[in-house]
This record gives C-alpha cells, sequence and structure tokens, in this order.
C-alpha cells in the first residue's frame, strides 16, 4: 500500500482545488484524484463575469488555470485516475483506482456534477453529431447555421448568447412560461435579435441518419407537435441541450447518506454521516450552484477535515 | 502525433493504407484538451500498428463536417481510408478509444 495521505480530495473542479489549497496550507499531506480535467464543468464556459473579484474578460479556462498554479505553489499532490470503489468505513479511507489504491484518514467528496440528458429519442444516437452538451466546444461547427438551445435556466441562457456569436439564429426552447436564469441575463437575451423563443415546449424526438436533421417539438399545453426540419441549405441544426446537472456520487450510494436526487446531505460544516468524510461544491444538496459556493465548500472541507484528524488521530 | 490540416488529409488519411486514427479537437473544446494525454500516450503504445493523427477544426471546419464530425471530441479510425470506428462525447475516453482499436487490429 502507498502512503497514507491526511486528506483525499476525489475531483479536482474549483471545490477540490480549494480544497487541496487550504489542506496544503495548514501543511496536511493531501492528494487530489481527477479522471478528466481540472476545473470540472466551469472549463467549458467561456465567459465567468460573476466570480467575485475575477479578472476582466475571465474565462473558465483562466480561472481554473490560476486556481491550479495556487494549488502547485502550495504542494497538494495531483493524479489523474478514475476511483473505482471506496471504503469509507474504517478510521482509514482506501480509495481504489485502476492503476493504484490510496489511503487517508479523511476523504473529501468533490465530484461534481454532469449534464442531465433529456431522455428522448434520438438523443443518444445523435450525441455528437448534432446534439450537444457543450457549446464551447461545439458552436465553431454551426457557424452561420441555426441552433436550438434547450432549457430555462442561468446556463441555457447564457449558452445561447454565446451560440449568437456563431449561429446564424438560437431558437431557446424551455417547458414554461417564463425563464428561471437571473434578470440582467434574461433582459440581454430578449434584447439580442438572434435568439428566439419557444415557450411551454420539450423536444418529442431528434431525427436524422448519422446528423441531426429535424426535431420534434411538442407544446406541453396543447399537446401540438411541430417538426423542424434543417434547411434545405444547410442540411443540418445544432441540438444544445442545457436542461440541468446529475450529481455524481453513483460510487457512494450505500456508502454515505444522499438525498433523492443523489447529492450528497452535508451539514454546514461539510460532514456527512461517515465520520472523515466531506463533501464540497456541485455535489452537495444546496441552493446555490456556482464556482463561489464550491470553493467555500472546499475549503471548509479543509478546516473541517483538519480538525477532525487533529481530534481522532492526535498530533 | 501527426498533425494534419485540410491541405494534407486527403493523402494522410482517406488514400493511406492500413490503420490511421484521427483525434478531431478544437481550441475551444477543454474535454479535447484533456483527453490528448491519454490519446498521445496511445499513441505511443500503438506506434508501428496505427498511425495517430490530430486535426484542430477550428480551421478545417468544412471537412470535419464532411467526415461526419459535428461534435467533439470525436476519434475516428479509419483503414486503408475507410471509417471502421468512432468514438465521441462521452465515449471518447481512453478506455473507449484504446476498446475500438482492439477491436479492429
Amino acid at each position: 500500500m502507498s502512503k497514507l495521505y491526511d486528506v483525499i480530495i476525489i475531483g479536482a473542479g474549483p471545490a477540490g482545488l480549494a480544497a487541496g489549497l487550504y489542506a496544503a496550507r495548514a501543511k496536511m499531506s493531501a492528494l487530489i484524484i481527477e479522471k478528466d480535467r481540472n476545473g470540472g464543468q466551469i472549463v467549458t464556459t467561456d465567459e465567468v463575469a460573476n466570480y467575485p473579484g475575477g479578472v476582466k474578460d475571465e474565462t473558465g479556462p483562466s480561472l481554473v488555470a490560476r486556481m491550479v498554479e495556487q494549488v502547485e505553489e502550495f504542494g497538494a499532490e495531483r493524479v489523474k485516475a478514475t476511483v473505482l470503489d471506496v471504503n469509507l468505513n474504517e478510521d482509514i479511507k482506501v480509495v481504489k483506482c485502476e492503476e493504484a489504491e490510496y489511503q487517508a484518514k479523511a476523504v473529501i467528496i468533490a465530484t461534481g456534477a454532469s449534464p442531465r440528458k433529456m431522455n428522448c429519442p434520438g438523443e443518444k444516437e445523435l450525441t455528437g453529431k448534432g446534439v450537444s452538451y457543450c457549446a464551447t466546444c461545439d458552436a465553431d461547427f454551426f457557424t452561420d447555421f441555426e441552433v436550438f438551445a434547450i432549457g430555462g435556466g442561468d446556463t441555457a441562457v447564457e449558452e445561447a448568447m454565446f451560440l449568437t456569436k456563431f449561429a446564424r439564429k438560437v431558437t431557446l426552447v424551455h417547458r414554461r412560461d417564463e425563464l428561471r436564469a437571473a434578470k440582467s441575463i434574461q433582459e440581454k437575451a430578449f434584447k439580442n435579435e438572434k435568439i428566439d423563443f419557444i415557450w411551454n415546449s420539450e423536444i418529442a424526438e431528434i431525427k436524422g441518419d448519422g446528423m441531426v436533421e429535424s426535431i420534434v417539438i411538442k407544446n406541453r399545453e396543447t399537446g401540438e407537435l411541430t417538426e423542424h426540419m434543417a434547411h434545405e441549405d444547410d442540411g443540418t441544426f445544432g441540438v444544445f441541450v442545457f436542461v440541468g446537472y446529475i450529481p455524481q456520487t453513483s460510487l457512494f450510494t450505500d456508502k454515505i447518506e444522499l438525498d433523492q436526487t443523489g447529492y450528497i446531505l452535508t451539514d454546514a460544516d461539510m460532514k456527512t454521516n461517515v465520520e472523515g468524510v466531506f463533501g464540497a461544491g456541485d455535489v452537495r444538496q444546496k441552493s446555490l450552484r456556482q464556482v463561489v459556493t464550491a470553493v467555500a465548500d472546499g475549503a471548509i472541507a479543509a478546516v473541517q477535515a483538519e480538525k477532525y484528524i487533529d481530534n481522532k488521530f492526535g498530533h | 502525433m501527426l498533425i494534419l490540416d485540410k491541405d494534407n488529409f486527403q493523402e494522410n488519411v482517406l488514400d493511406a493504407n492500413g490503420f490511421v486514427l484521427v483525434d478531431y479537437w478544437s481550441d475551444g473544446c477543454e474535454p479535447c484538451k484533456a483527453l490528448m494525454p491519454d490519446v498521445e500516450e496511445l499513441a505511443a503504445e500503438y506506434d508501428g500498428k496505427v498511425v495517430f493523427s490530430k486535426l484542430n477544426t477550428m480551421k478545417a471546419r468544412r471537412l470535419a463536417i464532411s467526415q461526419r464530425v459535428l461534435g467533439l471530441p470525436t476519434i475516428i479510425l479509419y483503414k486503408d481510408g475507410e471509417k471502421v470506428g468512432e468514438v465521441t462525447k462521452d465515449d471518447a475516453t481512453r478506455e473507449g478509444i484504446k476498446n475500438m482499436i482492439e477491436a479492429h487490429i
């Protein structure tokens, strides 16, 4: 078995990075395990305007890059690995990855969330073929084409505006008759001439042979179905889905207490129902999921982990 | 890894013999950049068996679309110029790519 860390942090999004920073500054031996990319969801966001103290023209990647630099400066270790299983019941927690097994006195779960799918026919088959959950990844393909953006929250509206930089027209389809997004963002969207709105509707089906060719939109009030075909000259269009997120907690079912939707239940100190195990960031049950609340969680979790270790294991 | 562009794609992929893997990526695609180190590792692993290459779709949009690539990341395995395998989005992981290669070589 490898060395015994004070704390293992699962996930290197803003919550995990902040936890790593605070743990390292408290001179705890910390390991951050990340299976995919540093920064989590925020790195696919082109513009970050509401992070307090953020620099002008901040992007998701630029903000995360500075966080990573800071973490490295203070010496938290990082490894790219996928966690396959965890044993959280004993005093010494075990985190099993494909290539290695790691041990720690405390674990901070900061695994975040991933985009929720609509789960309509054709969505899975045409993912990557016109159906996308990442505007920054795929907007370019639809330059001068039209696109649909599905959703009504901050993400849907902000991404719709980002898409107007590429697409000639963006149609936002939302289930309700008003947006959930912050008022200032709504205002900007309504003023944007390239954005049209379809209210009280959802996507019933996405169709196409090898790429998106049409979508069937259902009016939730009347039940009416309308098929929208790709423009003849285009041959295809984009369907960008922004209908929320689901917590990445499948590893932890039956190990720690989760709420009905799978979010981790914690108290104000980020403690889960298992001693020595903490939650931080979007993965927690909470009212506001933003970078700013994620980093706060990470800091609190790290400090609480230190207190826990001092009490449990002495110095 | 071989760097492709719209001028050398035909020669290096469509007219080539044997296995060629193309990693479609772009500057704005963070998941693509995160995946790149894994692809480079696989390139070394399959050296001599599969030619690994990458195409930045920002400067080759029409070419990407002509190959039916409309979302990133997308990794396509070609054999003698024909598509034999493809992984995209959530399936475009180190494991997914490796499994695709193993299924065909």
